[in-house]
């Protein structure tokens, strides 16, 4: 009986890498025998050699932290900046009217249709990109943070006044734990505009981080270091939704049945 | 038996713009009262319980407690909700010492053992049965050692055999610290079991207040019980019959 459970349970762990396993393969295969031709896409082997051959000389890892220090920073501005407005908006009625109309005006501009306005203001050096990452990152913390806030259920408010919480002590064992789930979606959704942001910005105005070698790359049809980058940023995006989950799992952890 | 009137509402008044739910409540409460609110839902019993918690303003009258006026949250009284409202991200004992400082701890254990719960003390409340976390919501309540008790139709989501139990104990627990306790409930032979008065809430206005004169502990097969029981309860439906009866109606 217990052999039977914990195979079952390593077959779920496995269960969700079997599809990316075989089309690696496939991809693999197909290559091999010329049915996809290398000037399309290269095989994973070349995309492979690429990566192992541009981390030699440094290049990769360059290109790789310079990117991750942008999204770091341009997510702490923008995060910050959405959590703040999205708490003082949710908590304050009059911040709330003074504020939140201005902000879904705002909102429904796409933050990369400003990029020729960015660029022009601060051409393209890092202030360009860690702008747009935070302003793109800004909207979704902001609308999940004040969600969260408003959508606190009342009578859990009540309660906890009628049991003599007020002010900062309300906000912390009552407000804020009712909204976390909320603005943990907000945080999760906002990395990976975060990423997007980033490529698109890397890509059209920049001269290092991972778009750029990208784009580098392609002047020269080396299209296994294009899809390397292509591969780089996936799991980026990969390794940022599993911290969220992680986060997510640890600090929601009565959500599940104990 | 020398009395001191814990709580006193003097002309009480409540209305949402133009509904008005209380109009006028006039009512005394002994220090160590047993009382029971009825009536039919929508009539205002949550609100009055809201306002004696100084939850909510009174749109008007006066609410005299120890003898000075309230004026905000009533620090001496503990409300316990009909849907338990316990923090779902906090540990039970957490939950019950929630408001307390200092040493806490030790008091939140004792109290959770005397709602009979104090394995679960590590738990969260998403673990426990309806009935379970409404003894957290008492134990939440009795941590604070409060000269008032209310209590919001605490059983009115629990099954039969939980409520007879839950009753019980909200019983021995009164008998044991004597505090003064008022019961919401639409439930009148609950009220009937438990009290030392019923007070039946009609059109904004106390219709009733009725001394239940019963040993206890009470039996429903008492005489009296029913009697007290189907008179309240005529009270509560406006068919209350002709003939006589034992009830004295407060008319305004
Ligand atoms: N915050 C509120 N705003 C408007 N109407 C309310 C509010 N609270 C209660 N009411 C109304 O007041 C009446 C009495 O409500 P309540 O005291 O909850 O009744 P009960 O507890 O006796 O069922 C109901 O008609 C209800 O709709
Ligand atoms: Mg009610």
């Amino acid at each position: 009986m217990k052999k039977v459970k914990i195979d079952k349970k390593r077959g779920e762990k496995w269960l969700p890498w079997v599809i990316p396993a075989l089309i690696l393969i496939v991809w693999q295969g197909f290559s091999g025998i010329g049915i996809i031709p290398a000037r399309i896409l290269p095989s994973p082997t070349e995309v492979l050699k690429a990566g192992v051959k541009l981390s030699a000389s440094g290049e990769l890892t360059t290109h790789i932290s310079i990117s991750l220090w942008r999204a770091l920073i341009g997510f702490l501005i923008g995060g910050t900046l959405g959590f703040i407005l999205g708490l003082f908006n949710g908590l304050f009625k009059y911040i709330d009217l003074l504020f939140d109309t201005s902000i879904q005006m705002l909102r429904n501009i796409p933050h990369l249709a400003l990029l020729p306005l960015v660029i022009l203001w601060f051409g393209i050096d890092e202030t360009s990109k860690i702008f747009l990452v935070a302003l793109g990152v800004l909207f979704p913390v902001y609308i999940n943070t004040y969600h969260g806030i408003k959508s606190v259920d009342r009578g859990l408010i009540e309660m906890g006044q009628a049991y003599g919480l007020k002010g900062f002590s309300l906000f912390t064992h009552v407000i804020f734990p009712g909204a976390l789930s909320s603005i943990l979606v907000g945080i999760r959704y906002s990395l990976g505009v975060m990423w997007t942001t980033l490529i698109v910005a890397e890509t059209i105005a920049a001269n290092s981080g991972v778009g750029y070698m990208a784009m580098n790359a392609r002047e020269f049809m080396q299209m296994d270091i294009i899809v390397l980058s292509i591969l780089i940023y996936a799991l980026l995006g990969k390794l940022s939704d599993w911290l969220a989950k992680l986060c997510e799992n640890k600090w929601l952890s009565w959500r599940q049945l104990s | 038996m020398d009395q001191k009137e814990l709580l006193v509402l003097k002309d009480v008044k409540k209305s949402y713009s133009s509904l008005s739910v209380l109009k006028g409540i006039n009512l005394t409460f002994q220090q160590g009262e047993f009382i029971s609110i009825v009536g039919k839902s929508g009539c205002g019993k949550s609100t009055l319980l809201r306002i004696i918690a100084g939850l909510e303003a009174a749109g008007g009258g006066r609410i005299m407690m120890n003898g000075s006026e309230l004026q905000s949250l009533n620090e001496a009284a503990r409300i316990m909700f009909q849907d338990g409202r316990l923090l779902p991200w906090k540990k039970i004992l957490q939950n019950i010492g929630l408001g307390l400082s200092g040493d806490w701890r030790e008091k939140a254990l004792e109290a959770l053992r005397s709602v009979g719960l104090e394995d679960r003390a590590h738990q969260y409340p998403s673990s426990l049965s309806g009935g379970q976390k409404q003894r957290v919501a008492l134990a939440r309540a009795l941590v604070h050692e409060p000269q008032l008790l209310l209590l919001d139709e605490p059983l009115g989501a629990l099954d039969a055999l939980t409520r007879l139990e839950m009753q019980r104990l909200i019983e021995a627990i009164w008998q044991k610290n004597r505090l003064t306790t008022i019961l919401v409930t639409h439930d009148v032979e609950e009220a009937v079991m438990l009290s030392d008065r019923v007070i039946v809430l009609k059109d904004g206005n106390v219709a009733v207040d009725q001394v239940i004169e019963m040993p206890r502990p009470r039996q429903r097969a008492n005489p009296a019980f029913t009697k007290y029981s189907e008179e309240i309860l005529a009270e509560i439906m406006g068919t209350r019959s002709a003939r006589g009866t034992v009830l004295v109606a407060l008319s305004h």
